[in-house]
């Protein structure tokens, strides 16, 4: 047998188009994988030359499911232009904004995403692997996920009008208030869906318990861990510092979100649109780390609102309390950020100032530079922007947070490839635990190719020049 | 009944659009009975199979686009363009004010964090075309729903009236600058 290299294409959705190839030695082993990111569409370029002022407009259409985060990383940068520190309630607000982007977006991925590979099984017929076939046989459990969803994006079209792409938090704050009528749906609605985020939960953990070994050692490797943390170190999203941990759980790093750029590097592979960021203190790509639920849970001590709090600890002590590596235990995460976040949307809506009117601060732009940090659904989220005098972008750097899990997309792709492919022979099987370990990470649009119908996966074996042997697909 | 076949694609967008086909809620369990998804939305698999309706998000701005937008055309008996990108180029088209190499060099080059970086040319990425286009520049059009993203609504009114074989026209009040609806001044 000569070497060869499988290519499998498309695989998931990855802020835009993504594929793996599987490179086979003479042998039929493994001696390498990869997940190439195939889209790339250059907002770091043609934003220069337009006003600041419009950066909170435009940047949301990076990602058509995490909007709401680029719009807050964006109005954060823009704030630190003006050179102002926006409202209390403005501030609030923004919060609640982004609690409702981690629901609806974390309610999605479970619901509509994960769900079919937890309940019916990795092997199932991917003819029946989808969220129509959950409607089929749990309706409860999809209608569950619906309601969930649309209560993180009501909190967006009741402050904005809009569910995806709003024009709502702006420089210097945000663009309206909360009416008290708006208030008191919202609050009624948020006692009502945390019931179905309380299920959620308990269906993740029900599963990894269940599922033991199997699931506990499905694609696990070790790594570091990041996310920003708030005070006493608890679990953050808004703002605040940026902490990084070693594989054993030792803090190596906690800085200002806005030193970002001193602890991470972008590395760039020939193969891939999307970049990959390390750790700058270890080289290229020793320095792996993960983000998104799993980091976070891992870097921070603890969570803040009452049913969260003791979830995180149950979870903190599955792993020793030192950081979880398990793969699978994104989704685990997931579900206790998604009770915090319902938690925590309901409390900020208790706010005695939560409908005040004084919500922006305007200015003149004091500084020329600003940087935004913020925690999307997936993970960090940095945008950065310089200026000239009049408020003119001319230079504009973003980490997104899928680009953080970059490297260890790559390797988890690698492990499935090295723990199932033998002899250069795929199965059906193989092809869904490609699927099931990039979906851990939930990486931009792996969502919604799941959400209406089937992943569709087409794999090439291809000859050492390139010439197509044989074409896998279903 | 057969069901009517649907094929959706994501070219270069934000997925904003299939999510606001989501955003249909409830109205998706409906749609379930009565279509048939043969390709997943998002995905951009270059040969398609035979469809009633294509639904096409994005510009075209890559090399896999064109080729995925030919098969989709080739294979389907309507298509439909569905948001800005898709309809006039949108945000995605901001990029044809530079050159090409400038954009790519700034992603993969310049940016402050970025170390020793070169613009990806492996042959399993696509190159960029020179400019970003609708899909009306390569292809022919049936019916465009405008926004960015489009409302859900407008959404289901044009796949439940492609359903019945009805003129899918939006009505007046479905047609707006962007996807806010009434809830905003019923509310407040």
């Amino acid at each position: 047998m000569t070497a060869r290299e499988i290519v499998i294409d498309p695989v998931t959705r990855v802020e835009g188009h993504g594929k793996i190839t599987i490179q086979l030695d003479e042998k039929g082993k493994v001696s390498n994988a990869r997940f190439h990111v195939t889209q790339f569409r250059g907002f770091e370029k043609f934003c220069e030359g337009r006003l600041f002022w419009e950066m909170p407009s435009i940047m949301p259409r990076i990602c058509g499911i995490c909007s709401i985060s680029h719009g807050l990383a964006s109005a954060k940068a823009c704030d630190a232009i003006l050179g102002v520190e926006i409202p209390d309630t403005a501030r609030k607000l923004r919060e609640l904004l982004q609690a409702g982007e981690l629901i609806q977006s974390h309610a999605l991925h479970f619901f509509y995403l994960a769900s079919p590979d937890l309940l019916l099984g990795m092997d199932a017929d991917p003819k029946d692997r989808n969220v129509f076939r959950i409607i089929d046989e749990r309706p409860e459990l999809a209608k569950m996920g619906i309601g969930l969803r649309r209560f993180g994006q009501t909190i967006f079209e009741r402050l904005s009008g809009a569910r995806i792409h709003i024009d709502y938090p702006i420089p210097g704050g945000v663009s309206g208030s909360l009416s008290a009528k708006d208030r008191d749906f919202l609050v009624a609605e948020a006692k009502q869906q945390l019931k179905a985020a309380v299920t959620g939960l308990e269906l993740a953990r029900n599963y990894i318990e269940k599922g033991g070994r199997e699931v506990e050692g499905f694609s696990k490797f070790r790594s570091m861990y990041m996310g920003l943390v708030g005070d006493g170190g608890n679990l953050e999203v808004y703002d605040g510092r940026l902490r990084l941990k070693s594989a054993d759980g030792k803090i190596l790093e906690e800085v200002p979100s806005e030193q970002y750029a001193s602890i991470i590097n972008e590395g760039v592979e020939g193969w891939s649109y999307l970049k990959f960021p390390y750790y700058s203190k270890q080289a290229f790509p020793d320095g792996m780390y993960r983000v998104g639920p799993l980091g976070r849970l891992n870097v921070c001590d603890g969570i803040d609102t009452p049913l969260a709090k003791g979830a995180a600890k149950e979870f903190k002590a599955a792993g020793g309390n030192r950081p979880v590596h398990s793969t699978m235990f994104y989704h685990w995460a997931r579900m206790i950020e998604l009770v915090h976040f319902m938690e925590k949307a309901q409390q900020i809506l208790e706010d005695p100032s939560i409908c005040s009117t004084d919500i922006v601060r305007s200015s003149q732009p004091r500084n020329t530079e600003g940087i935004g940090v913020t925690e999307a659904p997936r993970g960090t989220l940095i945008h950065h922007y310089h200026t000239n005098e009049r408020g003119v972008i001319t230079r504009v750097n973003l980490i997104v947070a899928t680009g953080h899990n970059n490297l260890a997309m790559n390797r988890s792709v690698m492990e499935v490839a090295r723990q199932y492919i033998d002899g250069g022979q795929l199965s059906e099987g193989v092809l869904n635990k490609f699927e099931a370990a990039i979906r851990c990470y939930d990486p931009c649009l792996s969502c919604s190719t799941h959400a209406v119908g089937r992943m569709p996966l087409t794999v090439d074996v291809l000859s050492p020049s390139g010439k197509l042997v044989q074409t896998y697909s279903r | 009944m057969n069901k009517v076949k649907i094929a959706t694609a994501w070219l270069s967008g934000c997925s904003g659009c299939h999510m606001s086909f989501l955003n249909i809620d409830e109205a998706l369990v409906d749609l379930a009975g009565k279509v048939e998804f043969v390709r997943s939305p998002i995905v951009d698999s270059k040969e398609f199979k035979p469809c009633d309706v294509a639904i096409v998000e994005g510009t075209v701005s890559d090399t896999d686009n064109l080729e995925t937008l030919k098969s989709l055309r080739a294979n389907c008996k309507i298509l439909v363009a569905l948001g800005d990108c898709a309809v006039f180029g949108g945000m995605t088209s901001f990029r044809n004010l530079f050159d090409p190499e400038d954009v790519l060099r700034r992603g993969y080059v310049e940016t402050e964090t970025t170390k020793d970086g070169a613009v990806p040319t492996d042959l399993h990425v696509p190159r960029l075309l020179e400019q970003a286009t609708p899909l009306s520049a390569h292809v022919q059009v049936d019916y465009s729903i405008p926004g960015c993203p489009p409302h859900p609504e407008s959404i289901l009114h044009v796949v439940t009236s492609l359903l019945e074989g009805k003129d899918p026209r939006l009505p007046r009040e479905l047609l707006h600058f962007d996807s806010r609806i009434k809830v905003r001044s019923d509310a407040k």
